[in-house]
């Protein structure tokens, strides 16, 4: 077969036509900055703050961080409009003054989140720097007990067999509607997509209530991990459907229609083709998942019971987890049990860190395998697959 | 060369109908029963939502909406209040979070430096994947002193106007600091912290989505880059904007823990969202399950229908609003 090489070289005796040279296009600069716009940003900033620290701190009767702040940034606003106005027009200076604000919003939503992580982890490191932590419950450890007492292994554990078990009763369903969505359809999947798209409108507290009602009240179990979990996996189903039918959906027609053309039976083609083609967003959806999972506390609150003692058996007994402990923790009054509580938060927030991370470098070398799969030379010139 | 008629061979047309194979229609079989199995389930919540609703209305009739008590020793149970301050806690939530989230959406896909777009977008979805009780916590430890200071502001400067208006006096010589703690206007900032990542993302792939060739064309007439924003990019994102923001008014309505513990429990039919106190139903639920008798569990039940169908209500808008708009196919992800 492979008679030609697949180069991309011209073949011999054709006529080069001369062209006038190649003009390398440039775009015209969007974002060029001179020296007189980042001088405008600092001197109104500045000028701002100096004006605002003699008229609040000194003129008026005002006084408070916040208030001094908001009363900068108007100055500063003001200040950069009217020395923007000075070499430019008015259009120039709105558009200036947009992007002034834009980016100090998003400054903002920046730093609400820092002061979240921070402060969260700044009142958690007192727990956190003791071992025992890590390694011990809370049975027979009082809320005044210092902190090298006791610790939320019991919670960790709890949170872990929870997940685990919402993950194992999730994946499979949330995956069989979203294939079914996505690969055989007809009218009955557009039912199911209106009621899994409906579901995910519902609180998750109301998932709580449902398994409260039917399984505590109704069969008359006792609150336990199990039922936790259930109630976990109610919120995660939906989630787990949705976001992997929309990694389904991107996966190229052309493969399955390749797929069948080679006489594969629809369920060879979708094992076989579809389902590897979409692995990195499958797992992108389960993973995200989980982190909501692992954080859901609300249904959490009515299903499964508190306990301070390590209990790894979800059908008996009440089982603890991470956002309850937190829960519970914070509510008190006792200042040592609010450092603990703080700590399992640090302790969760690092749980749906790393999951999300995973997710990130799932994505990162779905991508590098792409590429080295895709950007081999016969595959990239045309006519290379033929030969 | 000799051809006998026997050897011809009659063409007979391949069968273009060739019954689905067995291995398929297990798998076709298997897929739609869980399918059918995960409907079911689905369905029964909100068939039981509603059954048990059914039986409250019929108890309680038209007084379930209108009271505002929740005092089961006086058989008075009503919602209104409830209710109220639901649409409350998440209309503040969504006063504060749409500007920023419409600006943060605008900066990631506008202003950003290329290199920094994919991790502004992961930090966005990081935001979103946090949990709500970390957030409670950081509102109730951090947030409410120095909330305090803004909402005396507010009602000392405001308080003509009726939802900033505290049952106390504001130039009292020692502040009632009381008075302003655990207000609606608190957790409704708590709650923008959750509802800000989603609205964000939503609009933010919506803009992502703005035709270049448009965008060019207004750089090429001369506009500015804020002229180009106004005239394509919030234009074409329209849908996404609105249909964002009320997918985001959808979490706040259902949120429970942040402002389980942010809000003190109070039932006034009441609009001062600075004073202290207020409930929304996910409260209710969340603090009044454990010594619910039967009839009161079902009208918790009954209060939990009301929110779903809010929820759903505002959902189904929001879609619908999405799908409307042109950039409808690019809020999937």
């Amino acid at each position: 077969m492979a008679i030609i090489p697949s180069t991309a070289a011209p073949p011999a005796g054709s006529v080069e036509v001369p062209g006038p040279p190649p003009v390398q296009e440039q775009p015209r600069p969007l974002t060029t900055r001179t020296l007189d716009d980042l001088l405008s940003v600092v001197g109104s900033a500045l000028g701002a703050f100096a004006g605002t620290w003699v008229v609040y701190e000194q003129l008026l009767p005002l006084s408070g961080v916040l208030g001094f702040v908001i009363c900068w940034y108007i100055a500063f606003l003001v200040m950069y409009a009217s020395v923007c106005a000075l070499s430019h027009p008015r259009p120039i200076v709105v558009s200036k003054l947009m992007t002034v604000v834009m980016t100090s919003a998003a400054v903002l939503v920046g730093l609400a989140l820092a002061t979240v992580i921070v402060y969260t982890v700044g009142k958690g490191v007192k727990a956190l720097v003791h071992l025992n932590f890590f390694t011990r419950d809370m049975a027979g450890v009082g809320p005044t007990s210092p902190l090298d007492q006791g610790g939320i292994a019991h919670a960790i554990v709890g949170s872990m067999i929870m997940l685990g078990i919402a993950v194992a009763a999730s994946l499979p369903f949330g995956l069989a509607t979203a294939v079914f969505m996505t690969e055989v359809g007809g009218w009955f999947g557009k039912v199911v997509r209106t009621v899994v798209e409906a579901m995910t409108a519902v609180p998750d507290l109301l998932a709580g209530l449902f398994v409260y009602v039917t399984l505590i009240v109704g069969l008359g179990w006792e609150r336990t991990g199990l039922a936790a979990a259930i109630a976990i996996s109610i919120t995660m189903i939906p989630i787990v459907a949705r976001s992997a039918e929309v990694a389904l959906r991107v996966v190229p027609g052309g493969l399955r229609e390749a797929g069948q053309a080679l006489g594969a039976s629809h369920w060879q083609t979708v094992r076989r083709v579809v389902l590897p083609t979409a692995r990195p967003g499958l797992a992108t959806a389960l993973i995200l998942a989980m982190a909501r999972g692992v954080g859901e506390t609300a249904p959490l609150l009515i299903v499964s019971g508190a306990s301070t003692f390590m209990n790894a058996n979800p059908t008996t007994g009440p089982m603890n987890s991470l956002p309850l402990f937190i829960y519970s923790s914070i509510r008190s009054p006792e200042n040592l049990t609010i450092e603990r509580g703080f700590a399992a938060a640090v302790v969760l927030l690092a749980i749906v860190f790393v999951l999300f991370a995973i997710t990130r470098l799932l994505a990162f070398f779905s991508l590098k395998r792409f590429l080295k799969r895709y950007k081999t030379p016969e595959m990239s010139t045309p006519g290379g697959l033929w030969t | 060369m000799d051809v006998s008629v026997s050897d011809l061979v009659l063409d007979e047309p391949r069968e273009i109908h060739p019954g689905t194979p067995k291995v398929d229609r297990i798998f076709h079989g298997s897929v739609r029963f869980v399918a059918f199995v995960v409907m079911v389930i689905f369905g029964a919540i909100r068939l039981f939502l509603g059954a048990k609703s059914v039986s409250t209305f019929h108890l309680y009739g038209v007084r379930f909406l209108t009271e505002s008590d929740w005092e089961p020793s006086l058989n008075r149970i009503g919602i209104s209040a409830t209710l109220l301050g639901t649409v409350l806690v998440a209309l503040t939530a969504l006063i504060i979070a749409f500007p920023l989230a419409l600006a943060t959406a605008l900066y990631i896909s506008e202003y950003a430096p290329a290199r920094l777009k994919a991790t502004l977008v992961s930090l966005v979805d990081m935001m979103a994947a946090v949990p709500s009780i970390i957030y409670a916590a950081w509102g109730f430890f951090l947030l409410m002193p120095h909330t305090i200071g803004v909402s005396h502001w507010l009602h000392e400067y405001l308080g003509f106007i009726p939802i900033f208006r505290v049952d106390t006096d504001p130039n009292a010589a020692v502040l009632a600091q009381a008075r302003y703690t655990g207000s609606m206007f608190i957790a409704g900032i708590v709650v923008s912290m959750m509802v800000l990542p989603i609205a964000c993302a939503v609009m933010r792939g919506v803009f992502a989505q703005a035709p270049p060739g448009e965008r060019e064309a207004a750089y090429a007439l001369g506009g500015t880059r804020w002229g180009m924003i106004r005239t394509v990019v919030l234009p074409f994102g329209r849908g996404g904007i609105i249909g964002g923001t009320m997918l985001g008014l959808g979490r706040a309505l259902g949120e429970t823990v942040a402002v389980a513990i942010i809000l003190s429990a109070a039932f006034d039919f009441k609009f001062r969202i600075l004073e202290n106190g207020g409930n929304t139903i996910s409260k209710l639920i969340a603090e009044r399950f454990g010594d619910a008798t039967t009839v009161q569990l079902a009208a918790l039940l009954a209060a939990g229908f009301v929110l779903f169908v809010m929820t759903l209500l505002v959902n189904t808008l929001a879609a619908i609003m999405i799908s409307r708009s042109r950039s409808g196919a690019a809020t999937e992800a």
